[in-house]
């Protein structure tokens, strides 16, 4: 019985191996190979060019993941207190969004932070870039918003917000409503209710909410290219630019995205380290 | 000794339209096991949460050494609470479970002579406390394991542990050894009587079990329907029930129609038999209660009644023997055996028969026809389900 099912996981096998495992395995040959063939470290070595780029790049995905933490939790908790039907309707709300393509989503942003786009536009008419000019003695006609780090991290949180909310929700959804009564009822006010008890049993949704949100931000190039104007080079973009753009040398975009994915997972590795007690409590 | 702590007045709970306690009047003595008994939806749990402070009464006052508490959360309530499935933090050891609560408290600074600034309990004192009170629920030895690593049992005693370590004046325990197996729970019920008596404060217990409350308690609380139907030691409960839902619910009880000629007489089935009660109007229609075990099966002729044998059972101790007379069905538990189909005769001694009032209950309870051991399997079952589902709430 259970072997019989167990067949229905090969597609699924053969999926993985085809198109996770063989491409990971190319990458490492290609980082290691030089483009005449042979094998070869200086690569490598001249990843220090590149520091600056990694640098950006995790700092920006870890502002974009700190905003989406400090607005994504406090949103999970709310709603999870709210009544079934207001949760059903704000988790179709958070969703909706994905529904829409990513670069269409992204394109409208680029539209609103524009020079003349929607956002300055309402500036103007409410005398906000007035107000500013006079305050601080410039004269401008308009914010410049887009094509700054400010854009990219806002792009970065409006289209990876979703993955920090829904496994935060769905932790603390399912949080045992007794033990916030067993805590009240040892003395701990709402502070320590949450202090001592709903946070540290929503660790495991925090920490896959992170993930699901830093990986993506790290390697992301679609986002800064579009509302970073690309004169942020970051890390995805680089890597882009080795395999299709003028740059064209895929034996050093494999060797940087191999040097990305290590960094990303000893990041992740030392963080469920960090989270581990409360994650295995929660396991049970 | 019994000085009264809390005092329930006229309280009433009421969910959407739905009353769920219907003014109870109920008050609690210091050092005194009590325990509220009643089928599942009878209000017990409600009458808890209510202590507890989980819960505001739609009406009525809740008084705590004479002072109302009706709008005192509960982590300002000198009572803690034994959690139906324990509620043990997943995420805390068991040290760190049982500290819980001393670590939540403050207390006046000694070195500050305002006596204003709060302190934590130094650590000393919670581990001090702590390890004593691992001591108590015979837990030693387990301060590092997680919950999720004991057994059933174990979890008990933690929580337990966890709400006396804050030497409450009352704990309260709802149906805490419901999800223990049998041979556990006998054990745990003999525990929490130690314990009580050890740490000398008052508990009130919650059950649908009625063994379970005969056992403990020095006082019983039947409830049903959101009203109390008895209040007694479990000797009065299980001796004088005051109406067919107590007898009926309290052990096994044969109920028959009877009248009352007069003081220490009964009439059942045309014939007079004596008893010990009074106290009533002439040819009163009353309810009998003969306890199953109080009846002496004899030879036909010299029964005071007859009947027929219609099934028979093998209790190991007594046979429960299920007899028909003139059509209403009694249970006999003896340890002669007699054989289906066979006629009988019955002696009931004065002390064995116990005259009620006629109640609303009256007629509800109390014919075995339909008795079987599944049946009341079943009952038991549906009853633990109903439990369940009303928690999910």
């Amino acid at each position: 019985m259970k072997n019989k099912l167990s067949r229905l996981a090969v597609p699924y096998i053969v999926w993985m191996a085809l198109f996770v495992v063989a491409p990971i395995v190319m990458v490492v040959i290609y980082a290691f190979t030089a483009a005449e063939g042979g094998f070869t470290l200086s690569h490598f070595g001249s990843m220090g060019t590149y520091a600056v780029v990694f640098g950006r790049s995790f700092k920006l995905a870890f502002i974009a993941t700190v905003i989406c933490l400090a607005i994504g939790y406090p949103v999970s908790y709310m709603m999870s207190k709210e009544g079934k039907r207001f949760q059903r309707v704000a988790m179709v709300l958070i969703m909706l969004p994905m529904w829409i393509n990513f670069l269409l989503r992204t394109y409208s942003w680029m539209s609103i932070l524009e020079n003349n786009g929607l956002l300055n536009r309402l500036f103007q008419s409410i005398g906000l870039i007035d107000l500013y000019n006079r305050i601080f003695g410039t004269s401008l006609e308009f914010f410049p918003m887009l094509n700054t780090q400010g854009a990219v991290v806002l792009g970065m949180v409006y289209n990876y917000l979703p993955f920090m909310i829904l496994p935060i929700y769905s932790v603390i959804v399912k949080l045992d409503g007794s033990l916030v009564e067993a805590a009240r009822d040892l003395g701990a006010n709402s502070f320590n209710v949450f202090r001592r008890v709903i946070l540290p049993l929503s660790f495991p949704g925090i920490l896959s909410g992170i993930t699901m949100v830093f990986v993506p931000s790290v390697s992301t190039f679609a986002i800064s290219k579009m509302l970073g104007g690309g004169t942020e080079l970051l890390l995805g973009d680089l890597i882009e630019q080795q395999f299709l753009g003028g740059a064209y040398n895929p034996h050093l975009g494999a060797a940087i995205s191999l040097v990305m994915m290590v960094v990303v997972v000893l990041c992740m590795v030392v963080m469920n380290r960090f989270g581990e007690g409360e994650e295995q409590a929660v396991m049970l | 000794m019994s000085k009264e702590l809390i005092r329930l007045q006229d309280v009433c709970m009421a969910f959407d339209d739905e009353l769920v306690l219907d003014h109870i009047n109920l008050y609690f003595n210091d050092k005194e096991f009590l325990t509220l008994l009643g089928p599942s939806g009878c209000g017990k749990t409600t009458t808890l949460r209510i202590i507890g402070g989980f819960m505001t009464p739609t009406a009525g006052d809740v008084l705590f050494d004479g002072v109302r508490i009706n709008d005192v959360p509960p982590h300002q309530r000198q009572i803690n609470t034994v959690f139906q499935k324990y509620a043990l933090f997943p995420h805390l050891d068991v040290y760190e479970n049982i500290a819980f609560g001393l670590r939540m408290q403050r207390r006046p600074d000694p070195k500050d002579p305002t006596g204003k600034r709060m302190v934590k309990l130094p650590e000393e004192e919670i581990d001090q406390r702590v390890m004593e009170m691992l001591e108590v629920v015979s837990l030693k030895g387990f301060e590092r394991r997680r919950p999720d690593s004991l057994s059933g049992g174990q979890q008990q005693r933690v929580a337990i542990a966890r709400a006396l370590v804050n030497k409450p004046k009352v704990l309260l325990l709802d149906e805490p050894l419901a999800a223990l197996d049998l041979k556990l729970r006998k054990d745990m019920q003999i525990e929490l009587k130690r314990i009580q008596q050890q740490v000398g404060i008052t508990f009130i217990y919650v059950t649908h079990d009625q063994e379970e409350a005969l056992t403990m308690s020095d006082t019983i609380v039947v409830m049903d329907k959101g009203s109390i139907q008895q209040i007694g030691t479990p000797e009065d409960i299980y001796n004088e029930p005051k109406n067919a839902f107590v007898a009926d619910f309290i052990g096994e009880s044969n109920i028959i129609d009877g009248i009352m000629v007069e003081d220490n007489v009964v009439k059942m089935y045309g014939k007079k038999f004596p008893c010990l009660d009074g106290g009533f109007a002439p040819n009163e229609p009353v309810d009998v209660v003969i306890r199953p075990e109080d009846i002496d099966i004899v030879p036909v002729e010299q029964g005071q009644i007859t009947g027929t044998v219609t099934s028979v059972t093998f209790k190991g101790m007594q046979y429960d023997i299920i007899v028909d007379f003139k059509g209403f069905k009694w249970l006999i538990q003896t340890t002669d055996y007699s054989p289906e189909g066979a006629r009988i005769g019955i002696k009931i001694d004065p002390d064995g028969i116990h005259i009620m009032k006629k109640s609303k209950y009256s007629g509800m309870f109390g014919d075995y026809s339909s008795f079987s051991e599944e049946y009341d399997e079943l009952d038991d079952a549906r009853l633990l389900d109903e439990e369940e589902s009303e928690d999910e709430e």
